[in-house]
């Protein structure tokens, strides 16, 4: 096969998903509009507060929150990045031998530096 | 066919940035941004760059945005004013690195050639050739772990330090929170 | 023309059935789920509506799609609506490109199709993990767009958790990879070929069986079932995320939760316990049946995953949101990092022939 027809067949590969995608799409907002139509609505403002067991939301809910939150998602961005590294790795490690090997052993020693340091800090912790 | 795709995914990423620094509102910022992250992946597949794009949804799109969302609703901001006061200096901005941008296009002419960077691994170099059978990521893999094996190693350090960063910034917080 | 024609009515058939599909498997599942969890404590689950209550799930359909959806006061009117869609799209859309049956083609006026697959891209479990990852925003907005307090907690405790094990199920999967040496799905389903002793939960040089446990267990955490179900721990949050919710959105969360316990049970299945691939070597049904013979061992085995999930709810208590997120950075994480360098060596050690 000549190039111009590899590059056809791969994206025929995408154009299904790009297609489930839509459909999918569709299928949700067609389903929330048709139930939207053929329900009742009766609106009372009792009905329509926010539930908190009864008695009445006495503050704003979006209120602020731990900031712990915040410190494991940055952890999570960190280490998903050096997740991604070890994905073409995996892949061709059949065929990089041992520089491959022991390229990946350095990082993955430099992973655990990090692992241990957050470790030892309490980042792991939720307290 | 290729263009038509091209322009669909390069329209909808340039209305989605502006969208992403004019709409009021942080959470719809957020929004657009998720769309247009979700266009560049787009744009990359058509350049047959298929693991940059699955790398740019779940880097970008599921880490880093996400991190967005929690500073976001961290803060409590309902619309931010603070900052469409500073107008004049992104303008300023703005303008000159359109001009940049600009002059770097005519000096150098709307050639349609291949940039001058010449690929990592030899024999990709027909299109479609480096995805046939193996694929982009192999190719990936390939150049990153033997031609550019120092700058991989360096990324990690990097990594690392970002890490302590990041840890030595939030704990300091932590404590001053609680204090 | 003609091809491209084909193709796209091709397509749109695949998508249609593998929707049908699934839905129709979330159905029987919701069903399934009651009368299971009815026989382990000893009662007989949902019996009023038609024959063993076998209709319950059609009934719970219509009734949520007539019933009326409240929006709370002061709530987000345009993210409360979206989100229930931005979490069910993920699940499934996720399907695309799973390989249901033997990676066969067959010719359909004189042009080659995969019957068993939508698509086989060369990206193809990366591609599940980027769209998986999307799932958190359904949750984490849906809690937030709601204006309640058990929505905004039971949101953001959820979406710390999905990501938290997010991270274990990608480093829980590079050793099925290093083996495999593909991310499609498709390449190492059929590199598992021949038996069960190649399965890579079992396979030479190194079984994958410590990265099998830590998949399972960080699935069960990211589709927030039981043991892990903080986000919606009734007996704290209500209902956490979706407390506010009620009539087709509501439902929505329902139909995503579901579809994701049916994807990770077929990623699992793929990548660990062979896909189609049965047992033992060769088929035993006649050369042109033996992909009856794959998709019946695949539905097995994507069912003993779906009975796992069930079985765990019967038995296990709910974890404490720290131990949940300790058990997660420090016990799931040291092992599947552990797996990934035990498995490098082996396999540097013990190339493939």
């Amino acid at each position: 096969m000549s190039g111009t027809e590899l590059l056809l067949d791969y994206l025929t590969r995408y154009f299904p998903i790009l297609l489930f995608i839509i459909i999918a799409l569709a299928f949700g907002v067609v389903t929330l509009l048709v139930s939207y139509f053929v329900q009742p609505k009766y609106p009372e403002a009792e009905k329509l507060s926010p539930y908190e067991c009864g008695s009445e939301p006495f503050s704003d809910a979006r209120m602020p929150f731990p900031v712990r939150y915040y410190i494991f998602a940055m952890l999570f961005v960190i280490f998903d990045i050096e997740v991604i590294f070890l994905y073409p790795w995996a892949v061709v490690f059949d065929k990089i031998g041992l520089i491959g090997l022991v390229e990946m052993l350095v990082f993955i020693a430099l992973f655990l530096v990090a692992y241990v340091y957050a470790w030892r800090k309490g980042a792991l912790e939720w307290d | 066919m290729a263009i038509l795709f091209f322009f669909y995914f390069a329209g909808v990423i340039v209305l989605t940035s502006i969208l992403v620094v004019t709409l009021r509102n942080p959470i719809y910022s957020v929004l657009s941004l998720l769309i247009m992250f979700f266009h560049v992946a787009g744009l990359y597949v058509t350049l047959e760059a298929e693991f940059l794009a699955a790398v740019q949804i779940i880097v970008y799109a599921g880490a880093i945005l996400v991190l967005y969302l929690f500073v976001v609703m961290l803060l409590n901001v309902k619309r931010e004013e603070r900052y469409h006061s500073q107008f004049p200096l992104a303008a300023l901005l703005g303008i000159t690195i359109l001009t940049e941008v600009l002059m770097l296009a005519f000096l150098r002419g709307f050639s349609s050639e291949a940039p001058a960077v010449a690929p990592a691994v030899g024999d990709s170099a027909q299109p479609g050739e480096a995805i046939a059978g193996t694929g982009n990521t192999e190719t990936i893999g390939e150049a990153l772990y033997s031609t550019y094996l120092f700058p991989f190693e360096v990324a990690s350090l990097i990594l690392l330090v970002a890490m302590i960063g990041a840890i030595v910034l939030a704990k300091k917080k932590v404590g001053e929170g609680e204090a | 023309m003609a091809e491209v024609g084909l193709k796209l009515a091709f397509s749109l058939a695949q998508i249609a059935v593998v929707m049908g599909i699934v839905l129709l498997t979330v159905m029987v599942l919701t069903l399934a789920e009651r009368k299971v969890l009815g026989w382990m404590q000893d009662r007989m689950g949902p019996m009023e509506v038609g024959p063993y209550g076998i209709l319950q799930p059609i009934a719970d359909g219509l009734k949520l799609f007539f019933k009326e959806d409240i929006i709370p006061a002061g709530a987000n009117k345009f993210l409360f609506s979206l989100a229930p869609i931005l979490s069910l799209v993920p699940a499934l859309i996720g399907f695309a490109v799973v390989p249901f049956g033997p990676s066969r083609t067959v010719e359909l006026f004189g042009y080659q199709f995969q019957p068993f697959v939508i698509s086989d891209i060369n990206i193809g479990i990366l591609y599940i993990l980027a769209f998986t990852s999307i799932g958190a925003y359904g949750v984490i907005l849906g809690g937030w767009a709601s204006n309640s307090k058990y929505s905004l907690l039971g949101g953001l405790r959820s979406a710390a958790q999905v990501i938290s094990y997010e991270l274990n199920v990608g480093l829980a999967i590079v050793g099925v990879l290093l083996l495999a040496g593909s991310l499609s799905l498709v390449k190492i389903t059929e590199a598992q070929a021949g038996g069960f002793w190649h399965w890579y939960v079992f396979a030479f040089p190194f079984p994958q069986i410590f990265a099998f446990v830590v998949y399972v267990i960080s699935a069960v955490a990211e589709t927030n079932r039981v043991p892990f179900d903080l986000p919606e721990a009734e007996s704290e949050l209500v209902a956490g995320f979706f407390t506010e919710y009620s009539g087709m959105r509501f439902a929505f969360f329902f139909l995503a939760e579901y579809a994701n316990m049916i994807l990770v049970s077929c990623i699992a299945a793929a990548l660990f316990l062979g896909g189609w691939n049965a047992p033992y070597p060769g088929t035993l049904l006649p050369e042109n049946l033996a992909w009856i013979e794959g998709v019946v061992w695949f539905a097995a085995k994507v069912y003993f995953f779906l009975f796992l999930f069930f079985w765990l709810r019967a038995t296990l208590p709910r974890l404490r949101y720290d131990q949940l997120m300790r058990f997660g950075w420090k016990v799931m994480l040291p092992i599947a990092l552990g797996n990934i360098l035990v498995t490098s060596i082996a396999a540097y050690l013990f190339p493939k022939g």
